[in-house]
């Protein structure tokens, strides 16, 4: 049976490596429903939270083949309740609206946001949680004119991960990550290379 | 090419107080890595953005062997089959462009078939990148799903450490190719270059899996309580070059064992206890039983699906052992009932020692008796025919005769290939060189010039259909120049043949373009200065097969067989295994 799975997956920061991982899942055409790639507490550690729907069995063996990569350190599988997640949403609505209708604001309480910017012509609100809470803010900003929303992709702790942190600095401390080398020549001109 | 622009060059240039440092450009370094790891041949098509590379092998030439292919395919082919005679990590140089989209299809082979290569292509300058250069393109992006790993260099500081990885990750683990894609201007750049060093280590990348002995002890358990114990093994036996190992282990515990078509060649074809072929066009015994046995140990195999037939009716009787160095193949396709995790050359010694020494001879009669009634349905008719057409077994049964054994066999895909891979003879391990996994058709030829390279003291003999031949037949230049000996034996049934059989037995015959013509293979060999001839008479056969092998040089082949044979027995694709069909 299909269920919402969440994928921990700690990796170097390589050029290339978010292609690697995302295609174990187009090869299969499994949709990913929520992806979140930056560094971990260590810099040089990149921590992915990928959100699919399938089987176990499927899952467990996305994982594997995303730790047979070379430069993925350990990936971890779990299920909603093995997790705490949240999304970040920011709303952007009218401040006329917002300011004339008292409502709003009681409302806003109540779905834990907080504004970000108020300006004359708009304000921002932020507000995190699960998807169908901050899915409610958007319905209940709507008749007030919503001018823009945006939300982030999962980013999950998982329950039992007791020794994770101590974990990965001791495996930077033991072995510190080569340095990532970037295209050090686009927009240096034809000049630079004579041939 | 200045290099001003290179960040490290502080860092290089205190470097010069305690290390001997030379000034080397990138293309010398990149030559230097291929030395260091013992590289002796090189093949490659050189072409504008990896000119500075071929520039500096100029003066490498007594070092490095390079062979000129006529086409990059071509090329990595000859990288696979050198990589997978000698057991060395294959090499291949191609250009940027269409020289690199060139060698997809052989990096594919090489992914699903685990066959150690590193690949250098050349790359547009860095500042081009993307700009839709004059054959430029993402070559990274294009190989990723088909590499064990791939990296782009833009900076030649990186070459030493980056090529040092490569082939520690191409050689290491469950082997695979690499591709490392160099920009021009790296492969120009002058730099500091402290030495090679040899690379052994990577933090993230595990290559072989720590071994549980309690699920060691597990696996012993079950296979000294099984009264029906079958081994299944594939090329992880010759890639971990675990031939001993393996060979102790089955003779030990009493234990028959039929191969997989790259398994082939990793125990000798006539050890008692070689119960032969498994899967689609395998033998009749192993197959059968495969689903009557009640332990099934599988030593290095995947569980390909022309392994297993339909999985849901596959050993469901049996209690699975499953040892492989790669995590993922554990439980892919088949549920275990004890995984082993690990390199065999350690793994398999370990369970040696845990189990009882036994002979399960009545078990190991009823192969027996299966092969006997396959013999008397399948392969006397096949191998012995008296009359009517020639048939690709009696092929390989000369040759086998007039070999002993002795000789590499390099197939392509198709008909020829499960007829050779039945019925040739091996007395030594990795002699037997094929596209198993992708199963790519234009494989053999370019394939057998590199196995020769890789053992020049063995007999090389390419068995080939007459529709793969046509697809890399340009290769014959590559014979010419390099004045190789490597055999070429063309079985021409003038169809398309496994396609053939497919649309005879589950097309009602309709025949959709596998009719396909040959030019004269003689005349064409000939053009190349290659010796060759044609046989279409029995009475003929032997002595041309015989006047092949003795040939000074290369010998071309061909022999009509049947039009309409079909190679049996056969598995039907969505049948079970012990559904297999003797006719």
């Amino acid at each position: 049976m299909k269920k919402e799975f969440t994928i921990t997956v700690y990796t170097e920061n390589q050029v290339g490596l978010l292609n690697r991982i995302a295609i174990i899942f187009s090869r299969r055409k499994i949709n990913i429903d929520s992806l979140n790639v930056s560094p971990s507490e260590v810099e040089s550690i990149h921590r992915f939270t990928i959100v699919m729907n399938e089987t176990e069995d499927v899952v467990r063996k996305l994982c594997l083949q995303i730790e047979k990569q070379v430069e993925v350190l350990k990936a971890y599988f779990n299920t909603s309740d093995e997790i705490i997640w949240q999304e970040m949403a920011l709303y952007k609505v009218p401040t006329d609206a917002v300011a004339e209708k008292l409502k709003v604001e009681r409302l806003l309480r109540e779905y834990g946001a907080r504004a970000v910017v108020i300006r004359k012509d708009y304000t921002i609100f932020e507000t995190t949680g699960h998807r169908e809470e901050t899915d409610r803010l958007i319905h209940f900003l709507e008749p007030y004119g919503l001018i823009e929303f945006v939300r982030t992709a999962r980013i999950a702790i998982i329950k039992a991960s007791s020794g994770f942190h101590e974990k990965i600095k001791e495996f930077e401390a033991v072995e510190p990550a080569e340095e990532l080398i970037e295209n050090e020549f686009l927009n240096q001109g034809q000049a630079v290379f004579t041939m | 090419m200045s290099t001003t622009l290179n960040p490290t060059i502080e860092k290089e240039t205190l470097a010069v107080e305690t290390k001997p440092v030379r000034e080397l450009s990138g293309s010398q370094a990149v030559l230097e890595a291929c030395i260091v790891e013992g590289v002796d041949t090189i093949f490659g098509y050189p072409g504008g953005a990896i000119m500075p590379i071929y520039d500096a092998l100029y003066d490498y030439h007594d070092k490095l062997k390079h062979i000129l292919v006529r086409h990059e395919q071509g090329g990595i082919h000859a990288g696979q089959g050198y990589a997978r005679s000698s057991g060395k990590v294959g090499v291949v140089f191609a250009t940027s462009g269409p020289g690199a989209t060139n060698l997809v299809t052989g990096l594919a082979d090489a992914m699903i078939d685990s066959t150690p290569l590193v690949c250098i292509t050349g790359q547009v300058f860095a500042h081009l990148l993307g700009t839709d250069a004059f054959q430029e393109t993402d070559v990274v992006n294009i190989t990723t799903p088909v590499t064990k790993w791939n990296y782009q260099i833009t900076d030649a500081t990186e070459i030493p450490h980056v090529l040092a990885k490569a082939f520690y990750i191409a050689r290491s683990g469950r082997p695979g190719p690499v591709l490392i894609d160099i920009s021009k201007n790296a492969q120009i750049q002058k730099f500091n270059y402290e030495g090679y060093t040899r690379c052994n280590h990577i933090r993230s990348y595990r290559p072989k899996p720590i071994v549980r002995k309690e699920y060691l002890e597990a696996a012993a358990k079950l296979i000294n309580e099984a009264k029906k114990p079958f081994v299944i093994f594939g090329q992880g036996v010759i890639l971990g070059k675990a031939e001993k190992e393996f060979k102790a282990f089955i003779e030990k515990a009493g234990l028959p064992a039929a191969w997989t078509i790259l398994g082939l060649s990793a125990l000798p074809t006539d050890h008692p206890q070689n119960v032969g072929m498994l899967g689609m066009h395998g033998n009749y015994g192993p197959n059968v039983l495969t689903n009557d046995c009640d332990v099934l140990i599988a030593v290095g195999m995947r569980f390909d699906d022309r392994v297993t037939g339909r999985l849901d009716k596959y050993a469901k009787q049996a209690q699975i052992i499953h040892l492989d160095i790669d995590p993922a193949e554990i439980n892919k396709n088949v549920k275990v009932t004890v995984p082993v995790w690990g390199d065999c050359k350690e793994t398999l010694p370990m369970l040696t020692q845990m189990v009882e020494a036994k002979q399960h001879r009545e078990w190991l009669s009823l192969f027996n008796q299966y092969t006997a009634e396959e013999k008397a349905a399948v392969m006397d008719a096949e191998l012995f025919p008296k009359s009517g057409e020639m048939t690709m077994g009696e092929v390989i049964q000369q040759l086998n005769e007039l070999t002993s054994g002795e000789a590499i066999i390099v197939t392509d895909v198709g008909q020829h290939q499960m007829v050779a891979c039945r019925y040739a003879k091996f007395n030594a391990s990795k002699c037997n060189i094929t596209s198993g996994g992708l199963g790519t058709m234009g494989f053999a030829l370019p394939a057998a010039i590199g196995a020769k390279f890789g053992a020049p003291e063995r007999t090389v003999v390419a068995i080939i259909g007459d529709g793969g031949f046509q697809m890399t037949l340009q290769e014959l230049g590559t014979i010419m120049q390099t004045g190789l000996n490597v055999k070429i034996l063309i079985l021409n049934n003038r169809f398309l043949g496994m396609v053939r059989q497919w649309q005879e037995l589950f097309n009602d015959k309709r025949y959709s373009f596998v009719d396909i013509q040959s030019p004269d293979y003689v005349q064409l060999a000939k053009a190349y200065g290659i010796a060759g001839s044609s046989v279409s008479d029995r009475n003929d056969l032997r002595s041309a097969l015989s006047s092949m092998l003795a040939s000074e040089g290369s010998y071309l082949l061909e022999v009509m067989v049947g039009k309409e044979n079909n190679v049996f027995p056969m598995v039907p694709q969505g049948c079970s295994v012990s559904e297999i069909r003797l006719k």
